[in-house]
């Protein structure tokens, strides 16, 4: 699998985008996290990948503080988003949410039409000043969706009537529809079938132009296909980062090759 | 004398188990695995025949006997007195019972102890009637299965059979219940119009309420039977009532679900639901002893004047009765819309706010809806508050200050009331029956909301 790796994956010189220092995470008294330091590169797809229960979708939570919502979970360390600390008292969640957008691993269209749903993180923050502007933001981010042909005729038609891979892609749509400057997506490929996934993995690899694109994935196929960085995570320790085709070929920790090699997870 | 042979039976029962259970066992011997059925079934559905014909034969042999002796003494009463009334050959018969079973009776004399010495007789030759057939059913039951118990018989397959029946015949009695209320309404109903030429228009549309007074040789009159001022005190009290307890429920329900802390919810929720746990006879008269002196008091510092008893007072508190309804219910419609979409909105970047106005309360919409109806079929059918609150005057108004009254209140008046029975309960049934149909509307309404909304989510 490694000689679909394209060789621009392999050069790396771009500014980094968020950067994590000694981050941990709690759910009550778990130590979910311990000590991750990451520095996530701009206009590149990182990709976490690990064994169940590692500690991989919750780091991306913290990501966009989507770990607020939970009660239980406390986050402590340093997290900076272009040099600005998330988790500082002056950071609105909200805004960093509209900053940061996250796609789901299953996809979560409301039961709105599929206009609506596009529409409405432009609706919330203000981004159109008349029907013509949204029009046009809902068209542009179907289109960066890659649904936009499929769905053009009926965008009256609820979001929950399409297929899973048009949801999953229509979610995406929905991400983008807010211009964040990072994408997440936590597992977005897990419900979809092999066309469907096929269809998401060239998307991220169009919206790598744009955005920072982190994704957390089970599949190490996906991993070495779109993404130029890789993380492993392993019970809540980050125990390598590194280029993918360096994780994949040569990795350095005895655990992360383990886990590629298929002798555990 | 029910209850020991209730007892027997099940002695009976739990015996020809063991044996069923036992006989089973012996014929498998070393290999258990030859029987079709575990041995536990072939005892349970020894019990199971043994049960059924015991309880069955008690039921009959006792509600039966009954009617022949009461009929019987009845009509012997009815030779020896032929000029008595129906009533008066009660009284003697109820009298005669007492004698027999050795307490006070209203008045003794000769007939009445004859009466009463043939009752006894009569009760003892079908209590050992009754004891024998009970017995000898459930002996034959228990030989009969006991022939049964087989390497082949599918004694499991029987008796899951057998208590299917029973549940089934259990559901069935629910039903009939509901069906026999139903029809008695439905007669009453038609005698009810018939004794008023049939001018139904009359009734739904006619402003005068006072059935009582214009009865005259058993034809009551039309002009004096309109129902308008009790369903538009209904209609008014409930109003008010759903314009408290709608907001107040579901902003209690928003609030519990998405914004208290686990810690003041498990304080908070189970107190709403005290709320319905108050007697409504209690918020009767807090209604009428705290609230609606307090009402005309500051009605009075505004210069309004306020009826002592009000369709407002009726209302507010009526309202308060229905906020724990409202609000359990729509708590656990907005519980019940999946995580997903609030994690899905809070990544777009919306406030707590905005996903609950914009994607919670549009998809737990129908389910609010419903429990909102449940509530306004709760208000319609609520009795001891209006009572109690609201004014007994059929008084036609839409001004909630004033005196209203409502169809439970005219139905409570005339049932308790000193008219006799016969006449009274022609308005009242068809009140009840009316009332019956409008609740019924509103819960069917309110099952179809709930049934689209879970279209909506699986």
């Amino acid at each position: 699998m490694y000689d679909t790796l394209r060789t621009e994956n392999t050069v790396s010189d771009k500014k980094s985008k968020f950067s994590a220092k000694e981050v941990q995470v709690y759910y009550g008294d778990t130590h979910a996290i311990r000590d991750v330091n990451v520095e996530i590169e701009d206009k590149t797809v990182t990709a976490f990948i690990g064994p169940s229960g590692c500690g991989k979708s919750t780091f991306l939570r913290c990501l966009n503080r989507m770990n607020d919502t939970i009660d239980v979970c406390r986050v402590s360390g340093d997290i900076r988003l272009d040099g600005e600390d998330i988790y500082d008292k002056t950071v609105d969640p909200v805004q960093l949410r509209a900053k940061v957008g996250m796609v789901f691993q299953k996809p979560n269209p409301f039961p709105k039409s599929i206009y609506d749903n596009v529409a409405y993180g432009p609706r919330i923050h203000g981004m159109a000043r008349n029907k013509a502007e949204l029009d046009e933001i809902v068209e542009k981010s179907l289109r960066r969706g890659a649904i936009w042909d499929e769905v053009k005729d009926r965008l009256d038609a609820p979001g929950t009537g399409l297929s899973g891979g048009q949801q999953q892609r229509l979610c995406i749509a929905r991400a983008v529809a807010t211009q964040p400057e990072v994408l997440l997506m936590d597992e977005p490929c897990s419900a979809l079938d092999p066309i469907a996934t096929e269809q998401v993995e060239n998307l991220m690899t169009e919206l790598r132009e744009k955005f920072a694109v982190v994704i957390v994935t089970h599949s190490m196929q996906q991993a070495a296909r779109v993404s130029q960085k890789t993380a492993y995570f392993h019970l809540g320790e980050l125990v390598e980062y590194d280029e993918t085709a360096n994780i994949f070929t040569n990795p350095q920790d005895q655990r992360t090759e383990n886990y590629i090699t298929g002798r555990i997870g | 004398m029910v209850s020991i042979l209730s007892a027997v039976v099940l002695l009976l029962g739990a015996a020809s188990f063991l044996i069923a259970r036992h006989r089973a066992y012996a014929m498998a011997g070393d290999t258990p695995s030859r029987l079709h059925s575990r041995p536990g079934y072939h005892g349970f559905y020894s019990f199971l025949w043994v049960f059924l014909a015991g309880i069955g034969f008690l039921i009959v042999l006792t509600i039966i006997p009954n009617a022949i002796i009461t009929q019987t003494l009845l009509g012997e009463i009815g030779t020896a007195k032929p000029d008595s009334v129906f009533i008066e050959r009660q009284l003697i018969l109820s009298d005669a019972k007492a004698l027999a079973s050795g307490t006070v009776a209203s008045k003794t004399d000769e007939l009445r102890q004859t009466i009463a010495a043939r009752y006894s007789t009569l009760s003892t030759f079908w209590g050992v009637i009754r004891i024998a057939l009970v017995v000898g059913a459930a002996v034959l039951a228990a030989f009969l299965t006991q022939r049964t118990v087989s390497l082949e018989y599918r004694a499991r397959n029987r008796s899951e059979k057998l208590v299917r029946l029973i549940l089934a015949a259990m559901a069935t009695i629910a039903i009939l219940t509901t069906v026999g209320i139903v029809l008695s309404l439905v007669f009453e109903t038609l005698n009810f119009f018939s004794k008023i030429d049939w001018r139904i228009d009359k009734f739904l549309f006619g402003t005068s309420w006072s059935p009582l007074s214009g009865v005259h040789e058993g034809k009551m009159d039309a002009d004096k039977v309109g129902a308008i001022p009790l369903f538009a005190g209904t209609l008014l009290i409930t109003l008010i009532a759903m314009l408290v307890a709608v907001p107040v429920g579901l902003f209690a329900a928003i609030y519990l679900s998405d914004f208290a802390s686990s810690r003041v919810r498990s304080v908070v929720k189970p107190m709403l639901e005290l709320l319905a746990g108050i007697p409504t006879v209690v918020y009767g008269f807090f209604a009428a002893i705290t609230v609606a002196p307090f009402l005309r008091g500051s009605g009075e510092s505004l210069g309004l004047t306020v009826a002592s008893e009000s369709a407002l007072v009726a209302g507010l508190v009526m309202g308060i009765m229905i906020i724990p309804f409202i609000s359990s219910l729509s708590d656990d419609v907005i519980n019940s819309v999946p995580q997903a979409l609030r994690d899905g909105s809070y990544g777009l970047g919306a406030t707590k706010a905005e996903t609950i106005r914009q994607v919670i309360l549009p998809a737990a919409l129908p389910g609010i809806v419903s429990a909102a109806l449940l509530g306004f079929s709760r208000a319609v059918g609520e009795t001891m508050i209006v009572v109690m609150a609201a004014g007994q005057g059929a008084n036609l108004t839409a001004n909630p200050l004033e005196a209203v009254t409502t169809v439970t209140v005219q139905i409570v008046m005339l049932i308790t009331g000193d008219t006799e029975a016969e006449t009274a309960a022609g308005p009242a049934f068809t009140l009840g029956f009316t009332l019956f149909c409008v609740t019924l509307l509103m819960n069917v309404l309110a099952q179809r909301l709930v049934r689209k909304y879970r279209e909506a989510y699986d």
